[in-house]
């Protein structure tokens, strides 16, 4: 007999029964045991048809050739400066991936990025066995200086960015504040004081009810309450993260 | 024949189970697990950077278990804290109780800690760490197969028993058999035995133990879901 | 680091906390007694998310040969490393070696327990009370919840009846409770540039200048005290911090019943 078990949109945990029967398709966080399919991940399960897959809700970053990350400098070497951003792997920063300028052998590294800073790098190369290569030349990337830094879960940044930027917009809008997401999962926020603490309590309102339909609406209606500002609905284009 | 346990309860009936997930906020998964008396915490970190050459694998990840009782958790005198010879090996045999269940794969030359700790023992606490500790995995979106399941069972004056409190194990010739089950496959990843049994009743110890899987299994499945009822906690 | 604590600074300068806090604001405190049943008494506290556990067990020991009329106690801080992932399993290290002696001595020094009460026989039987506390999320002031809990788990303890061979029977406690003279309550006041806070985060702990931790007796006399950081403070400084701990004590002694 084959039957879906699970629900689309159900949360689901390591080994749930999610389907009975050979013509299911185990995707992305599933698994087939015999006739059945199971889960692998905790998080939310999307039927489509036949397919499974489920979108995680936890889980530490992997990292990814193209991602734009924000990273921290841990430690300065001969040839760069070694980055960490909050997952299993760190990545070299080569000198010469590290400024359009030129940048002599003698130079002091760290008057262009001392340990401790913050900087919004792109990841070029990953290997098999996971050694990160990054650049900084890029539009975009520098070194983020003020502000503040928060984590939130590397699988809830498509929800905290939205389509097209729309989430996070909303978010820069009402608070007047400078915010730029990592795909890692940390987020550099900038702006008055109070602002900030409106847009970080805002972004972990996305974090929490990142499943949650009808999300854009309650997180207008949130800023709205917290910044005692309406919010006008209107096209825009939105850039993913500021300069 | 059936003998009259302490707390009055069946040969397989488990003492009362409560779970949750999430319970400590700065770790990227954790769990909570309590069976009677016997409470639990676990804390999962990683998978991440280790500096020890030995704990790195080109091919995949490794799991460290610690296993540690709060000085105060023991039912009689205080329990030195650090480590004994005893919880080192607790250790171990949790690791090989949940590696089985996990897909490592995708992380090589990292390790993935789970730090079980005990506040409160009443027997069974390899068991109850083992159940928190496959709830903090699942919450740290650890890939595996399966949660793990983990109960003693065995003998108290000749009759098979599951669950059994530190009063029971007492008894002049009981016998204690933790083991930890796989419950979508009802294969064993932890077996250990302290006593003399004979072969049949190994298997029907065995039996119950797997039937009590899926009882303890969703359980753990409900202490995951409920951390999304309502939004996520803070 | 710099320019995080520039940050810090300037919210101060507003009387804002990175959290939105206002400077002498705590987070929500908690506390649950009894919640290690096997401890002849226990007591869980939570600031903000901040979780402390602390268990009191007695035992049977000999009387030290300077004082053969008296029992003792031991105070212990584990930093489990469940609770933070910068712990690691292992000894005690500095830190948790100066909470363990920081809440010991509000206790011993300010003579809060009458040590004459723990002796059995003298100079051959006295009880030792073990005092434990263990982390168990660890998101910022770790002083003021483990002192905190420690109090609680005291008052809360009760001896374990003695067996007919002497030996302490701990299935079976008697009514008789570890009694205080008075409620030594502890707050820990940090100092950030300029300006005074409390319960601090994990990330005002990294960039303090100083701290003082102060314990108060319910009429505002002192018991113990504590200075941490690099930082020197004025007697102006002290005086200001010792005014915030009393008060901020007053608050927290709420939670004790």
């Amino acid at each position: 007999m084959s039957k879906l078990i699970a629900k689309d949109k159900d949360i689901v945990v390591p080994g749930e029964q999610l389907a009975q029967g050979m013509e299911f398709v185990p995707g992305y966080g599933t698994y087939r045991e015999g006739d059945n399919v199971r889960a692998s991940l905790m998080g939310v399960l999307y039927v489509d048809n036949r397919a499974l897959k489920i979108i995680p809700v936890s889980g530490k970053y992997m990292p990814k050739r193209d991602d734009v990350v924000i990273g921290q400098v841990i430690d300065i070497m001969m040839s760069g400066w070694r980055v960490e951003f909050d997952c299993a792997y760190s990545a070299m920063l080569n000198v010469r991936d590290a400024s359009s300028d030129f940048i002599r052998k003698d130079a002091d590294l760290r008057e262009y990025f001392n340990i401790g800073d913050y900087i919004m790098t792109k990841i070029t190369n990953v290997t098999s066995q996971k050694l990160v290569d990054i650049t900084m030349k890029a539009p975009g990337l520098r070194r983020l200086s003020g502000g503040r830094i928060i984590k939130v879960n590397t699988n809830k940044v498509p929800r905290i960015i939205g389509k097209q930027g729309s989430m996070v917009s909303l978010v820069k809008d009402a608070t007047g504040c400078r915010i730029n997401v990592g795909q890692n999962g940390l987020v550099w926020i900038s702006g008055d004081i109070e602002q900030e603490i409106i847009a970080m309590e805002a972004i972990k309102e996305i974090e929490n009810n990142s499943h949650i339909p009808g999300l854009t609406d309650k997180i207008k209606a949130f800023l709205e309450k917290r910044t005692g500002k309406k919010i006008e609905s209107k096209p825009k284009e939105s850039v993913q993260n500021d300069n | 024949m059936t003998i009259k346990r302490p707390d009055k309860r069946k040969i397989d009936e488990l003492r009362p189970i409560e779970a949750k997930a999430g319970v400590i906020k700065r770790a990227d998964g954790s769990g909570w697990f309590k069976i009677g008396n016997t409470v639990a915490y676990a804390a999962v970190y990683g998978p991440k950077a280790t500096h020890l050459r030995f704990l790195k694998s080109p091919d995949k990840g490794n799991l460290r278990c610690h296993y540690n009782m709060m000085p105060f958790s023991g039912a009689g005198d205080r329990v030195r804290p650090g480590g004994s010879r005893r919880s080192k090996e607790i250790s171990k045999v949790m690791e090989d109780a949940l590696s089985p269940v996990l897909n490592l794969d995708n992380f090589p030359n990292s390790i993935v800690e789970v730090y079980v700790e005990l506040s409160q023992t009443d027997a069974g606490t390899r068991c109850a760490g083992i159940c928190a500790a496959s709830i903090a995995l699942a919450d740290a979106g650890i890939p595996m197969k399966d949660l793990v399941c983990a109960v003693a069972v065995g003998s108290i004056k000749g009759e098979v028993v599951i669950d059994l409190s530190k009063e029971e194990e007492d008894i002049g010739d009981a016998v204690d058999i933790p083991i930890a089950v796989i419950p979508s496959t009802g294969k064993i990843t932890l077996l250990q035995m302290d006593g003399i049994l004979k072969r049949e009743d190994l298997k029907k110890a065995l039996e119950l133990g797997k039937a009590a899987s899926s009882k303890i299994y969703e359980v753990q499945k409900k202490a995951l879901k409920d951390k999304f009822k309502g939004g996520e906690s803070k | 680091m710099n320019d995080f604590k520039k940050h810090i600074k300037q919210g101060l300068d507003k009387d804002i906390r990175l959290d939105g806090r206002k400077p002498m604001d705590y987070r929500e405190v908690s506390l649950q007694n009894d919640t290690s049943k096997n401890a002849e008494g226990s007591a869980t506290v939570k600031i903000g998310n901040t979780e402390v556990i602390v268990g009191v067990k007695f035992e049977l020991g000999k009387p030290y040969p300077d004082k053969p009329d008296e029992g003792t106690i031991m105070v212990g801080a584990e930093f489990l490393p469940m609770a933070n992932p910068e712990f690691e399993p292992g000894p005690p290290t500095i830190d948790a070696i100066e909470v363990a002696r920081v809440t010991d001595r509000g206790i011993r020094e300010s003579k809060a327990m009458d040590f004459k009460k723990l002796c059995i026989s003298a100079g051959e039987k006295c009880w030792i009370i073990s005092i434990d506390i263990c982390t168990i999320n660890d998101e910022g002031n770790l002083f003021d919840a483990s002192a905190l809990a420690a109090i609680a788990a005291i008052k809360n303890a009760k001896f374990p009846s003695l067996k007919e061979d002497g030996s302490p029977d701990y299935k079976k406690l008697s009514s008789k409770k570890l009694e205080l003279k008075f409620t030594p309550v502890s707050v820990t006041v940090y100092k950030i540039g300029d300006k005074f806070i409390v319960d601090p985060t994990i990330e005002e702990q990294k960039v303090y200048d100083s701290r003082l931790t102060v314990a108060t007796m319910e009429d505002g006399r002192l018991c113990a005290m504590q200075k941490g950081g690099e930082m020197p403070l004025t007697i102006e400084e002290i005086d200001k911090m010792v005014e915030i701990a009393t008060e901020k004590g007053k608050m927290l002694r709420k939670f004790l019943g």
